[in-house]
């Protein structure tokens, strides 16, 4: 993992100090509110719903052991004993007292974290593969490129004041576990033909009130230009991209209305200035910080055997673990989907257990999933049966993944300003409503997604099944979309229909996947289905008439 | 009736004008008419509370309900969490938000 160096780490400190004296004159009413905002933005810390909410950045979801067990510290003297992970791969706590605030930073900087750029028109936390590192699908870890990513956006005097939010996603496989199409910037990291590395940029894509999947703009910029490049897709949109209008101030609005021949022409000329600059850094910082990625000292000698004697462990490793890239290794993922939980949320004392089995278990390294889950990437075969029992003990041991159960929610109107309705207890009752082991396993990979607001903070265009809590007069209202997905076969969700109600629509997702079951092929997931035989019948069963009282008792 | 709401700016909690002060609970919020914009600008002036506004609310005989769902949810607190709301031993206190 990234260790800071001395700059790394003045510069946490010194920010620190400057929202600690900006904190205290606020309070002291000698910086008014209007210029203590931005301040508070720029340092992650919102007003909410019920209080101020803090965001810290998870840098591209890595965590270490003594990072974790500080959130989870965190978590109990600061707030109100848990702590929410987001889907930006970040942790959020909502209950934080402003006065505080400056505190949490400084003990979030004593291991090496902050909340700065989790908030405003800036180059947000940098997003990767929960399984970088650890996976055999990769070309390369495409975590030092994330963090050379970071390096570069922290402070970027240029890149403070974009005319909007803006999200970077790394992953070096085919299979995109990042979502990356749907960021501002996708980077695939590649390799070509003569066994050079470099990145697929992808630009433009997102979700929010319009949702567009990023188009390839180059296939391959060499890896020792990927920050003028970078530079270059952010110049342009600086210069360009629309600041009258909020709601068209994202780089895909300027992607799309330019177009992407267009854009991209823009892009390269940019580029072949800034190369005459001389901006990228050396090749030997790379390095510098690729040496803090190299493999942990992995047993050569781990045995590949794992005994599933027990149908528990067997049904979990099933569903919650993946192949590693070292033999006699295994990723596992802890599931924060209980039923009748909150997805995403976990207590103190979880977060803390969970920073303890990675120190024991996973050579001291956590991962933060997008979809609010948490892995330990690096498990021997051998201690994976000791790893579930802790976890399952603990309520961490759902084997829910990728299943309906595993449902990303975004905190919606119970805790959210910006939400319509309310987000998680739709999650719980569809989570109850399928928590039946027979029901998960038949319907098998099937990602639910729901946001409480059309900004799409829980990616419902990119479920297999979305949902959107709108506000109809007043009263909370879903709108059914079917058919996104957000991997490498990216597309976005269809509504369906009219909305429904918090009931109306559980009975809605259960309708979608009897169509499902009903006219699936061979090996189909629910997506599948969906492609090939189109919107109609699942809109012809939700919609179908409800039958009057006299032809349900007749049958 | 007209209700005046904003957060504490110290803590960020949910208040309510009850006519000489803030309270964390709405049923002692008071019908402030027409005076509701200057009394919360006079208070956010004087470093007491952030985001001042006064919202639409009726007195019902369970108490003062503010008319949308969104203030009833910051009246309450997460209905998903009611051990953390203010009515943490009700649990069907998440029904008066709906």
């Amino acid at each position: 993992m990234y260790k800071y160096d001395t700059y790394d780490q003045a510069m946490v400190d010194t920010r620190v100090e400057e929202f600690r004296d900006q904190t205290r004159r606020r309070i002291a009413g000698t910086l008014a509110e209007e210029n203590f905002r931005p301040l508070r933005l720029q340092n992650g810390l919102y007003l909410q719903l019920h209080a101020y909410m803090l965001r810290v950045a998870v840098p591209y979801g890595t965590l270490n052991s003594a990072q974790m067990r500080m959130l989870g510290d965190i978590a109990d003297k600061y707030d109100r004993g848990y702590g929410h992970f987001t889907t930006r791969q970040n942790i959020q706590y909502n209950w934080i007292k402003l006065e505080e605030a400056p505190d949490i930073l400084a003990d979030l900087a004593k291991v090496e974290m902050h909340a700065i750029q989790t908030s405003g028109n800036c180059i947000r936390n940098i997003s990767s593969d929960q399984y970088a590192g650890a996976t055999a699908d990769e070309v390369i870890d495409p975590r030092p490129y994330a963090e050379l990513l970071r390096q570069w956006s922290s402070f970027h005097p240029e890149f403070l004041h974009l005319p909007r939010k803006f999200k970077i996603a790394v992953i070096a496989s085919d299979t995109d576990r990042a979502a990356m199409r749907l960021h501002d910037i996708g980077l695939q990291i590649v390799k070509n033909e003569a066994g050079g590395i470099g990145a697929a940029f992808y630009v433009g894509g997102g979700m929010g009130r319009t949702p567009m999947i990023a188009p390839l703009i180059n296939p391959f910029v060499p890896i020792d230009q990927l920050i003028t490049y970078s530079e270059a897709c952010l110049r342009v949109y600086n210069r360009y991209g629309r600041r009258d209008n909020k709601y068209k101030a994202r780089i895909k609005i300027l992607v799309h209305e330019l177009g992407k021949e267009e854009y991209t022409r823009q892009v390269e000329e940019e580029f072949a200035h800034l190369l005459t600059q001389g901006i990228e850094p050396p090749l030997a910082e790379l390095e510098r910080i690729r040496a803090h990625f190299a493999d942990p000292a992995f047993d050569a000698d781990a045995s590949d055997d794992l005994d599933l004697g027990d149908p528990d462990f067997k049904l979990w490793v099933d569903n919650n673990t993946d192949p590693h890239k070292q033999p006699g290794y295994i990723i596992a993922t802890a599931s924060l989907k209980p039923v009748g939980g909150i997805p995403g949320d976990a207590s103190a004392d979880q977060i803390r257990l969970m920073a303890d089995l990675a120190e024991q278990y996973s050579f001291d390294e956590l991962r933060v999933t997008h979809a609010q889950n948490i892995v330990f990437p690096h498990v021997r075969k051998a201690d994976l049966y000791a790893l579930w029992q802790k976890l399952d003990a603990a309520g961490l041991g759902t084997a829910n993944l990728d299943t309906i159960g595993d449902i990303i929610a975004c905190p919606g109107l119970d805790y959210c300003s910006l939400a319509n309705a309310r987000s998680i207890p739709v999650a719980q009752k569809i989570a109850e409503r399928f928590k039946a082991r027979e029901r998960l396993e038949a319907l098998g990979e099937l990602k639910l997604k729901i946001s409480g607001c059309i900004n799409a903070g829980g990616h419902h265009h990119a479920g297999h099944i979305g949902i959107l809590g709108v506000d109809r007069k007043g009263i909370e209202n879903y709108q059914l979309l079917l058919g996104g997905s957000e991997g490498a076969d990216t597309s976005l969700g269809q509504i369906t229909g009219p909305g429904f109600s918090e009931d109306g629509i559980v009975d809605a997702v259960e309708k979608a996947t009897e169509v499902y079951l009903g006219r699936r092929e061979e090996g189909e997931r629910f997506l599948d289905t969906y492609r090939r035989i189109g919107m109609a019948p699942f809109k012809e069963a939700i919609y179908a008439p409800k039958p009057s009282i006299g032809e349900a008792l007749n049958g | 009736m007209k209700i005046l709401t904003a957060n504490d700016l110290r803590s960020g909690a949910v208040v309510w004008w009850d006519g000489s002060g803030w309270s964390l609970h709405v049923n002692d919020a008071i019908d402030v008419g027409d005076h509701g914009a200057e009394i919360g600008a006079r208070e956010f002036a004087a470093q007491h509370v952030v985001d001042a506004q006064v919202i639409d609310g009726e007195a019902t005989p369970e108490g003062v309900r503010p008319a949308h769902i969104k203030d009833r949810i910051r009246a309450l607190g997460p209905t998903v969490r009611l051990d953390l709301s203010l009515k943490p031993a009700d649990p069907q206190a998440g029904n008066w938000v709906i």
